[in-house]
């Protein structure tokens, strides 16, 4: 054996003749991959063609950007869900856009959550000339891809991306349906301050661009507000076990815990707070206000409050039908921002139907002065492209179920 | 002459020269021509995945020196491309006012990634093979968690929001971002990158090939195959570790400072684990140590999930349906696709001319063998 | 103090399961030299077993003790034969080729592991039922579930087992032989293709418990969730002195408590300044400096190249 090792190959023609078969086989592979990818350039075209039979039927491509593979993927998918949904639902409506009859479809796309693999997302959508895109989930992802779709005029409405930054980049195309840190944060921060009364709070954030905006903006409003910051931790968005920094927080005995992130780590979270025997309140923001959040958290969810932007969903005339019809069609709950998907397209529709085309370059004008009543609630959009400050409603989970607490009207104070 | 291009060509007749002449004046102009050609077949967000592989083609080659050459398992190379994209955020953006000029800042990244690739080495010298992989892994997490959480008490990378509006190279007024029109054809930003993507990697390839040949490359090899032989036979063991950190970080520094001009957007979510071993697996797949094999790797690994996305309409067309999520199903294909190039090709695509017959595994090879 | 008791109880307890799932570790590196990247998926398989064969079993009325032996049963059926599988196809055919190659092989069954189990499982966090509600107990000071208590109880009780095993049993001390010297372990009578299929058998089955312990602990099951897991089971095993098996549970054990304590006291340590952001970091130094220190772990005994 010995031997073998030190004979060489140090021939020019041996290496890459090594193993005729296998050669021949992995080029066979690696062409395949690349002809694959040259082939798959032609079903591009074939839907328009198989477009519906009546003469002045318009398709419309609408894109949706969103992680759909990866340890995001479960909101990613229902982002892609939500955008289905109102595609469908449009498509059953018969729209007519200028006096023609419009077929909607979906473009979806997965961005892995990478603003690398977001910007080449980005670029296919563009490439594929949809008319509008719902996207990404992540501000990481929006925004480089924003540049994209801004020099491609197409205007893009992220349903779940927070980062300021986002909208202060001077595109015309750039939307959110979402609200910002500074609008959500405060408001939590006013309702523990004037409503729970609380005078010491210990802050926890997920380490991501969601989570620790809120919690920053939570922290600063109320310690503006006479509260006292007894913890300040940190988490990422992958762990689970939070014993070590509810047990420091559980020395300093604070009134208020609250969480900046979603509800795969809230949900342990206050499994674990009440298994520590933490008795401390528990408050999240709208990343925390979803149904599986009570079914990962159990019993514990009693109590826990979150906050999340809109009208309760009982006094929307769509909220309760979009959770049932969502159920229905994909056979497993809303997860977080499959309504801002929804709303997304039903938003383009509304300015396609305002502008009478589906052309960016058209309806695009008309999207600034949208004022839509969403299953979210109501959409307007602020001259950045931000939502206007809308109403905030805070939940609590009542006997397995969220129930509405409080709903706070947009302080005029904090408008923007 | 030995190289790549000789032995690539010496299958063609020596007296030929005019031959070899035309072959080259060919794969210029391809090269050249490449962004208009790729556009115009395949549309322009291959373009934007040829520059892309430009970038990772360079990644490729610098973790080669650390792997290839000299035989480091690195789980976390990915950092000194975070340094070098960081270097450039920071003193071309709004987050501090700076705005250096690109022509210093390359540079600066390379060198600030050298200095990390020392940092990384120097406690890692006495450790064998998989420990160090191990702390390779971890300086790369260090490294991503820094630069998520710099940004309190003092606000220095902006934490998980990233720094924008970062500049794109630019010469005074003349800037990569916005689209020239030359000669009647359209420069948009994704055409002039790919020109200075492919400068770097070629001369990223020529560095390459000229270590290789070199004394240094001469003795990463030897500490390779076998580290006490080396040292005994003069070689300075631990400069030349240091050296082959810091040298491929350089080629990570540079290759962060172009893909920071080119997003306009840093932030830590681009600098997972999960990028390090993709890096690692264009370079084994390529066959370690062999520059032609890597730069293969390189291109079908930045390629293939890229390609593997047009699965989705596919399966609409041949079986009416989407059956299977076209997402995940190319992720399956995808890690398919891995273990079977593997078992194909377990040295690599092309492995490298001057190691010796794929050195088996001890412990494994006296298993196969008493297994019988 | 008792804020120390309760610190060093969490840790304990997060330090068993990554105990568990390094032994995985640990033993196939023992004998194969290979990293098994694939194991901490394995382990997530098994937790998904588990968890369905619970929801199911439940559903059907059984009592909790007896849902929880079955799901444990079915889980370490299912990873063990997931894990011989794989070496069969997948790391077999590669034991004379070069050391990465199997490595790569093992992240695309990594891969290859997650996405099967997202087109069976889907991509949402699936809730582990409530079938069992531990009782709170305090010990020194440290609140305690008894579910904690028993996940401790039993890792140690399957660490102590395998030592035994491994130092008592034939097989074990085939084990044994063939991780010092294959071929002459092989002259001597050992089966060498076996002893390796029940490494990888006996280290899935004992992933597979991990994974039943997880998301019994924390609730939760997630087709990525074997990700992170894997990668901190990893770090422990080379913590410990990765080859080592008594080695990959101090390492596990240790890494549960520097975490935990990192996370509970930097803040206090620096003021404020850094915290519980940094716990990744610590640990990572911590690591450095052990191997720096000792280059081999904890317990490793392989100081030189191995010729």
């Amino acid at each position: 054996m010995k031997l073998q090792d030190i004979r060489t190959t140090e021939s020019t023609h041996g290496v890459l003749m090594q193993n005729k078969f296998s050669n021949s086989l992995v080029t066979a592979l690696i062409a395949a991959a690349l002809l694959a990818a040259c082939g798959k350039e032609a079903p591009q075209p074939a839907p328009k063609a198989a477009a519906p039979a009546a003469p002045q039927a318009l398709t419309v491509k609408i894109g949706s950007a969103s992680p759909l593979t990866g340890p995001q993927a479960h909101i990613g998918v229902d982002i892609r869900n939500g955008v289905q949904l109102a595609i469908d639902d449009a498509n059953a409506a018969n729209i007519e856009i200028g006096g023609k009859k419009v077929k909607f479809e979906i473009v979806a796309e997965d961005d892995e959550a990478n603003p690398t693999k977001a910007t080449t997302v980005a670029q296919k959508l563009a490439d594929a000339k949809v008319a509008a895109v719902v996207g990404h989930f992540n501000s990481g992802a929006s925004i480089p891809a924003s540049k994209i779709y801004s020099d491609a005029g197409i205007p893009q409405i992220s349903p779940s991306s927070t980062n300021p930054k986002y909208t202060q980049q001077g595109f015309k195309t750039t939307f959110r349906v979402v609200a910002h840190d500074d609008q959500q944060g405060p408001t939590l921060a006013r309702f523990a301050s004037g409503t729970l009364k609380v005078k010491s709070v210990a802050v926890i954030d997920d380490n991501t661009a969601y989570g620790q905006g809120l919690a920053d903006a939570f922290e600063n409003t109320i310690k503006s507000l006479g509260a006292k910051i007894v913890a300040r931790e940190h988490t990422t968005d992958k762990d689970t076990d939070f014993k070590a920094i509810l047990t420091r927080i559980k020395g300093k005995n604070p009134d208020l815990i609250m969480f900046g992130g979603i509800d795969p780590q809230a949900a342990p979270m206050v499994k674990q707070i009440k298994e520590l025997g933490i008795k401390a309140k528990y408050i999240g923001g709208d990343g925390m206000q979803t149904p599986n959040f009570i079914k990962l958290a159990g019993d514990a969810s009693e109590g826990a409050m979150a906050s999340i932007p809109g009208l309760p969903k009982e006094q929307m005339p769509g909220g309760k039908a979009f959770l049932e019809k969502y159920k229905a069609k994909f056979n497993q709950d809303v997860e977080l921002f499959a309504p801002m998907g929804y709303d997304a397209v039903m938003v383009f529709i509304d300015a396609m139907k305002r502008a009478g085309s589906a052309d960016p370059a058209k309806f695009l004008p008309e999207l600034g002065k949208t004022s839509y009543q969403g299953v979210i609630g109501p959409i307007a959009f602020d001259d950045k492209g931000d939502l206007k400050d809308g109403p905030i409603t805070i939940y609590v989970v009542k006997s397995g179920q969220w129930e509405p607490l409080e709903t706070v009207k947009p302080d005029a104070a904090a408008q923007k | 002459m030995t190289g790549f291009p000789a032995e690539l060509f010496s299958s063609l007749s020596t007296r030929n020269v005019l031959l070899r002449r035309i072959t080259w004046f060919v794969v210029l102009a391809l090269l050249l021509a490449a962004p208009f050609l790729i556009e115009a077949v395949l549309g322009r967000s291959w373009v934007r995945i040829t520059d892309v592989a430009m970038l990772f083609i360079m990644l490729a080659l610098g973790l080669n020196i650390v792997v290839g050459f000299a035989g480091l398992l690195d789980l976390g190379y990915i950092a000194f491309f975070a340094v070098g994209a960081y270097c450039y955020a920071l003193l071309a953006s709004p987050q501090f006012g700076l705005h250096w000029p690109f022509l210093a800042l390359l540079p600066l990244g390379a060198g600030v990634a050298a200095i990390f690739g020392i940092l990384l080495g120097a406690p890692t010298l006495r450790l064998r093979g998989d420990y160090l992989a191990i702390v390779t892994l971890g300086f790369g997490e260090i490294i991503r968690v820094l630069l998520n959480n710099l940004n309190r008490p003092v606000n220095i990378t902006n934490g998980p929001q990233g720094i924008t509006l970062i500049d794109p190279l630019q010469l005074g007024s003349f800037s990569l971002a916005k689209t020239h029109s030359v000669l009647g054809l359209s420069f948009t930003p994704v055409h002039s990158y790919y020109y200075v993507f492919l400068a770097c990697a070629v001369l990223s390839l020529l560095i390459s090939l000229r270590l290789e040949s070199s004394r240094i490359g001469r003795a990463w090899i030897a500490i390779r195959e076998d580290e006490l032989a080396a040292s005994a036979m003069g070689i300075n063991t631990r400069n030349m570790k240091l050296l082959a950190f810091a040298m491929g970080a350089t080629f990570g520094g540079v290759a962060g400072g172009l893909f920071a001009s080119f997003q306009g957007f840093v932030s830590p979510e681009s600098f997972h684990l999960i990028d390090s071993i993709m890096v690692l697996c264009m370079v084994v797949l390529g066959g370690m140590g062999n520059v032609a094999g890597v730069i293969i790797g390189a291109i079908l690994l930045t390629v293939l999930p890229e390609a593997l996305r047009y699965i989705g309409p596919l399966q609409q067309r041949w079986l009416g349906e989407v059956v299977v999520d076209p997402a995940d199903l190319r992720m399956l294909l995808f890690g398919l696709a891995l273990v079977l190039m593997m078992l194909l090709r377990p040295s690599g695509l092309i492995p490298a001319r001057r190691r010796a017959i794929p050195r088996p595994n001890p412990k494994t090879a006296e298993a196969t063998d008493a297994a019988g | 103090m008792e804020i120390f008791a309760q610190q060093l109880v969490n840790g304990l307890v997060l330090g068993s399961i990554y105990a568990l799932v390094a032994l995985g570790y640990t033993m196939v590196y023992g004998i194969l030299g290979l990293i098994n990247f694939a194991h901490g998926d394995i382990t997530m398989v098994g937790a998904l077993v588990a968890l369905t064969a619970v929801q199911l079993l439940a559903a059907a009325g059984l009592p909790a003790p007896v849902v929880l032996l079955l799901a444990g049963a079915v889980a370490i059926i299912v990873c063990a034969t997931l894990g011989v599988t794989i070496e069969r196809t997948a790391y077999r055919p590669l034991r004379r080729a070069p050391r990465l190659a199997p490595l790569i092989t093992a992240i695309g069954v990594s891969i290859l592991l997650q996405y099967t189990a997202a087109l069976i499982w889907g991509k949402q966090y699936i809730a582990m039922p409530e079938i069992i509600k531990p009782e709170r107990i305090t010990l020194l000071g440290a609140q305690l579930t008894t579910l904690q208590a028993a996940i401790f109880v039993l890792a140690c009780a399957i660490m102590a087992g395998l030592l035994w095993f491994i130092h008592s049993s034939r097989m074990g001390r085939a084990m044994r032989a063939t991780e010092q010297n294959p071929e002459i372990a092989g002259l001597m009578g050992v089966n060498i293709n076996t002893v390796i299929a029940f490494t990888f058998v006996l280290g899935s089955a004992i992933g597979a418990v991990a994974g039943l312990m997880v998301v019994l602990y924390y609730g939760l099951g997630h087709y990525f969730m074997g990700f992170m897991l894997g990668l901190k089971a990893f770090t422990a095993a080379v913590l410990g002195g990765i080859g080592n098996v008594a080695g990959a549970m101090l390492g596990g054990l240790l890494l549960g408590v520097i975490e935990s304590l990192a996370s509970g006291y930097i803040g206090d340590l620096t003021g404020g300044v850094l915290g519980s952001n940094y716990r990744d970091i610590f640990a990572f130094l911590v690591l450095v400096l052990v191997l720096v220190l000792k280059p081999s772990g904890l317990m490793g005994q392989h100081s030189g190249d191995r010729a």
